[in-house]
């Protein structure tokens, strides 16, 4: 590391005002922060923060509690793979390879893309790079089902980053969420590629890896199933097997299988304060909720009515879109009580799209997207109660 | 009249600086309505040419008799007399559009570009310099629906006025349509673009 810290301020006076380079700078200074903390920091006394916390070691800390749910879902994409093959043995680091070989090009094409928008746009203006990207960049490919085809990932991410962040001004100044807007492109634009029995689980081999998928194979997810089911027998069956829904053995968007990955990330993310629990637990509460009323009464005209409230947490996005995209600070409501009261709507609509809207089996990103365009009302509501009851308790104190 | 326009000013400024649609910011329900075809596109930019020229000649024929308080029931009488008349000629000699247009047609009436154009310029100008406004507008107006049609027909549905443009070779690649642009959303999306793209030309009209 001292090495290449060398390296770099052996290199920067090139890249300083006047320098040959300097054109480049906004590319220079976002590599050397991205790899040290800048050189100028708070002193110890005195009334600043001292914590060298940025927004840099915030998206690195997202991006570490991702990973689990990242892990995982190269896992769950091999073993998916491995069904789909007929195969009855599963061994361990085939399916791993497998799995990675089919995420790593929207990895890599996500990442592309959208940093090399975010560059050229730091370069036009004159701005520092900025690192908001780090996280939107895992986020999408894991939040799309991987056998999406990598030109519409590439389509999808530029629309985002340009006509979602870019024109607002950059990271910290998006109305929505990224990645989810990404991925609302995609299910809007290619609703083929993006719903459906055959998207979730690739069927052919990736770079000459894996097998080829039985005849007959349909890997229709939970929650797909369910909204075609006919009878309350037949999701009990579906939902049988909650366990492996759980643990994220089931098909689904790359990332977003396994609740217990998603508990272990809502921890990371929590235990350094990263993200609101306020957030969390309210929209928790507010889909349990939202599912014991939907569940209370059941009717064939909507499946998804026979899940119980807890198996409506376990499938489809609902917690993977409730701890990591709730819980983005700049496209949430940022009043203390505003969190709660966006939070539990986040929840309730999330359930409440997937159960009353049979063209969405899923709700969770609609939710959070329509909550996104909300937050500010929230955020001013909160405000404005606020300073009317402060201007009463003031008149009244006046008056006694 | 507080300043004399010349006619030529009168006539050219809606393609422009002063376009209804990207600088007004009038008339985009129908921009977002029509315009996921090119051929309805450019039926409803010329029929509106047709009514916003006539309805304005009219009200500026009658300018001197119209009673200041009921002025604009005389506006809506006659948009909507000539707003029937485009209407009817189209479900005559081009039924299959008018139907694609639905009552889009007869929506005109409601186009604020209309009212907008009789206030501001019928109601204090002679005939021909309205009819040059009207025209103007109107073709201001068009050529907003036909790029925004143009760009979501090719990208939504792979052809323009129905003919397939992008080639088989590209499907067979895997080329998809594009279905967000089929919807709505995309219509205000493109807008936005061609506003952009305008702002940038004519820095003048950027806002601080």
């Amino acid at each position: 590391m001292k090495g290449l810290k060398k390296q770099l301020e052996r290199i920067k006076p090139h890249f300083m005002p006047g320098g040959k380079l300097s054109s480049l700078r906004s590319v220079y200074d976002g590599f050397e922060t991205f790899l040290f903390t800048p050189n100028e920091t708070a002193g110890v006394k005195g009334a600043h923060i001292h914590d060298a916390n940025d927004s840099k070691r915030t998206m690195i800390i997202v991006v570490l509690a991702l990973l689990p749910c990242f892990i995982f879902g190269m896992y769950n994409t091999g073993y998916q793979h491995w069904i789909a093959t007929g195969a009855s043995e599963f061994p361990f680091w085939d399916l791993m390879l497998y799995g990675f070989l089919a995420v790593l090009p929207r990895v890599i094409v996500a990442y592309a893309v959208g940093l090399g928008i975010e560059f050229v746009v730091a370069q036009w203006r004159g701005e520092e790079i900025q690192e908001g990207f780090l996280v939107t960049g895992i986020l999408i490919p894991m939040i799309c089902p991987v056998d999406i085809p990598l030109w519409m990932l590439a389509v999808a991410t530029a629309f985002s980053v340009i006509f979602v962040k870019e024109v607002f001004g950059g990271t910290g100044f998006n109305i929505l969420n990224v990645a989810l807007v990404t991925r609302a492109f995609l299910f809007f634009a290619y609703p083929r590629q993006m719903s459906g029995d055959s998207v979730f689980v690739p069927t052919e081999p990736m770079f000459g890896f894996g097998g080829k998928a039985v005849d007959g194979f349909t890997g229709a997810t939970p929650l797909g199933e369910i909204s075609t089911a006919t009878s309350q027998e037949q999701v009990a069956n579906i939902t049988a097997d909650w366990y492996d829904a759980f643990i994220g053995l089931i098909p689904g968007s790359f990332g977003e299988t396994s609740t217990l990955c998603i508990l272990i990330g809502a921890a990371i993310l929590l235990f350094t304060g990263m993200a609101s629990w306020k957030v969390m637990l309210s929209a928790f509460a507010g889909g349990l909720a939202m599912g014991a009323v939907v569940h209370a009464f059941p009717s064939a005209t909507y499946p998804v009515s026979y899940i119980s409230a807890f198996d409506q947490m376990l499938y489809g996005g609902f917690a993977f879109a409730v701890v990591f995209m709730a819980t983005d600070p700049v496209t949430g409501a940022r009043t203390e009580t505003g969190k709660w009261i966006y939070g539990a709507l986040v929840g309730v609509m999330a359930i409440l799209i997937r159960s009353y809207n049979s063209g969405y089996p899923e709700g969770a990103m609609l939710a959070v997207l329509l909550m996104n365009v909300f937050a500010p009302l929230i955020d001013y509501c909160v405000v404005q109660a606020n300073v009317s009851r402060r201007l009463r308790r003031a008149k009244t104190s006046v008056r006694s | 009249m507080a300043e004399k326009i010349k006619n030529s000013r009168v006539f050219l400024n809606p393609f422009s600086k002063d376009n209804p649609v990207i600088v007004q910011v009038l008339g985009i329900c129908s921009v977002l309505a029509v315009t996921a075809k090119l051929a309805p596109a450019m039926v409803m930019g010329i029929s509106v040419i047709a009514v916003l020229a006539f309805s304005n000649v009219i009200i500026s024929l009658l300018r001197n008799t119209i009673p200041t308080n009921i002025r604009i029931i005389v506006q809506l009488v006659v948009v909507a007399g000539l707003v029937v008349m485009v209407s009817q000629l189209l479900a005559a000699y081009a039924y299959e559009v008018s139907v694609q247009l639905s009552v889009f047609i007869g929506l005109i009436i409601t186009n604020c570009i209309l009212m907008g154009r009789l206030e501001a310029f019928a109601l204090g100008n002679k005939p021909w310099p309205s009819f040059l406004d009207g025209v103007g507008n109107g073709i201001g107006y068009a050529v907003i629906l036909v790029i925004v049609a143009f760009f979501r027909e090719l990208l939504g549905s792979g052809t323009l006025l129905g003919y397939q443009v992008v080639p088989d070779s590209f499907y067979e690649l895997g080329y998809v349509n594009n279905g967000l642009m089929i919807l709505p959303p995309m219509a205000l999306i493109v807008v936005a673009c061609i506003i952009w793209v305008h702002r940038s030309i004519n820095k003048d009209l950027q806002e601080q």
